[in-house]
């Protein structure tokens, strides 16, 4: 299937999880959130979220900023 | 023999408290715009501050060396302020908020909870869009937050940001980056009377538009109860002095407020008494 992850597509497997998507971005280990459509997806919620066709994802961290 | 006296202020000052959470320094360093980490962490040092602020942006979790902004902030002592700069849509700063506030949960952080909120109107001049920052505002802390809310000078809408139920209201003394200072202290002024009348402990922090040390000392003088910076330390020529600097101004500035400046007078008045003085003095 087809989703969008942080503005750009992404071809991944079809019911992949959110906490799996987050892993194979190499990012389990780091301080890292997540919105699916908008929508915020906790860290404990993402291992029973299962990601749709064409949903659109952000994984957002912290930046220097002012 | 000299008299020796305590040097001991005769007002005293109480910590800077913000909705229950109380800091020593008066200081709120910003994250961005610096030339490398090392010299952030350094100039965070300097400056004594005890709450940082972040930004929110996709993930971009190493830079070119493999190094995070997370690796040079400790977070076990540093609270972290995340912000909603960039965003132009009340929507887009409480999706903002939120994804901050689930970061600052995930890394235990007293700062979870609480956002430095910015709805912006223009690109161009930064400058905050009023409506959807009281809209956000009041979604925000219908959602549980402490909002300190930035805003313009203008003390109406100071009024109506803490009447939505701001933490704190963080007017700007000039545009942000800008460096010009706080540039209309009547405002600065009209927003402090009306937001501390009845409510005196209310915090009001200039945020934005500083540009030196005595940008600084001038606004926490107006009677600010603190100074959120960021450009003017991270571009200084020395950073790390610059927030050497701005640390002294803002207790400085604090200080001169709290001890009263004198009235400004036209004529002059003599420190050292004529009486008894040896030379002559015209008309006595």
């Amino acid at each position: 299937m087809q989703i969008t992850v942080n503005g750009r597509p992404k071809t991944v497997p079809d019911r992949l999880t959110l906490e799996r998507l987050v892993a194979d971005q190499g990012l389990a280990q780091t301080a890292c959130a997540a919105e699916v459509n908008t929508i915020l997806v906790p860290k404990a919620e993402r291992d029973a979220h299962t990601l749709a066709d064409g949903d659109i994802v952000e994984l957002v961290t912290l930046v220097g900023g002012g | 023999m000299t008299t020796q006296i305590e040097a001991k202020p005769k007002t005293p000052d109480a910590p800077l408290t913000i909705h229950g959470r109380t800091f020593n320094s008066r200081l709120v360093t910003g994250t961005g715009k610096y030339a490398d980490y090392e010299t952030m962490q350094l100039a965070l040092e300097a400056s004594g501050c005890e709450v940082v602020t972040v930004a929110v942006r996709r993930e971009r979790l190493v830079n070119q060396q493999g190094q995070s902004l997370l690796d040079f902030i400790d977070t076990d002592r540093y609270t972290i302020l995340p912000n909603t700069a960039g965003c132009f849509t009340a929507q887009d700063a409480v999706r903002v908020a939120r994804l901050g506030r689930e970061l600052l949960d995930q890394l235990g952080n007293p700062g979870a909870g609480w956002v430095k909120l910015e709805v912006l109107g223009d690109k161009k001049t930064l400058l905050p869009d009023p409506v959807g920052t009281i809209e956000a505002c009041a979604q925000l802390v219908a959602d549980g937050f402490d909002v300190l809310c930035y805003t313009s000078d203008d003390p109406v809408c100071a009024q109506r940001i803490k009447d939505t139920g701001a933490a704190s209201v963080m007017p700007a003394g000039s545009p942000i980056g800008s460096g010009q200072g706080v540039l209309n202290p009547n405002n600065i002024v009209l927003c402090l009377e009306a937001l501390k009348r009845d409510d005196p402990d209310y915090p009001v922090i200039v945020d934005a538009g500083v540009g030196c040390a005595s940008d600084v000392a001038r606004a926490m003088e107006l009677g600010t109860d603190g100074v959120l910076l960021n450009t003017a330390i991270a571009h200084a020529k020395d950073p790390v002095l610059m927030a050497t600097a701005m640390r002294h101004a803002c207790v400085a500035g604090r200080a001169s407020h709290l001890a009263g400046r004198i009235e400004k007078k036209l004529y002059a008045t003599a420190s050292s008494p004529f009486e008894g003085a040896i030379s002559f003095i015209p008309g006595e």
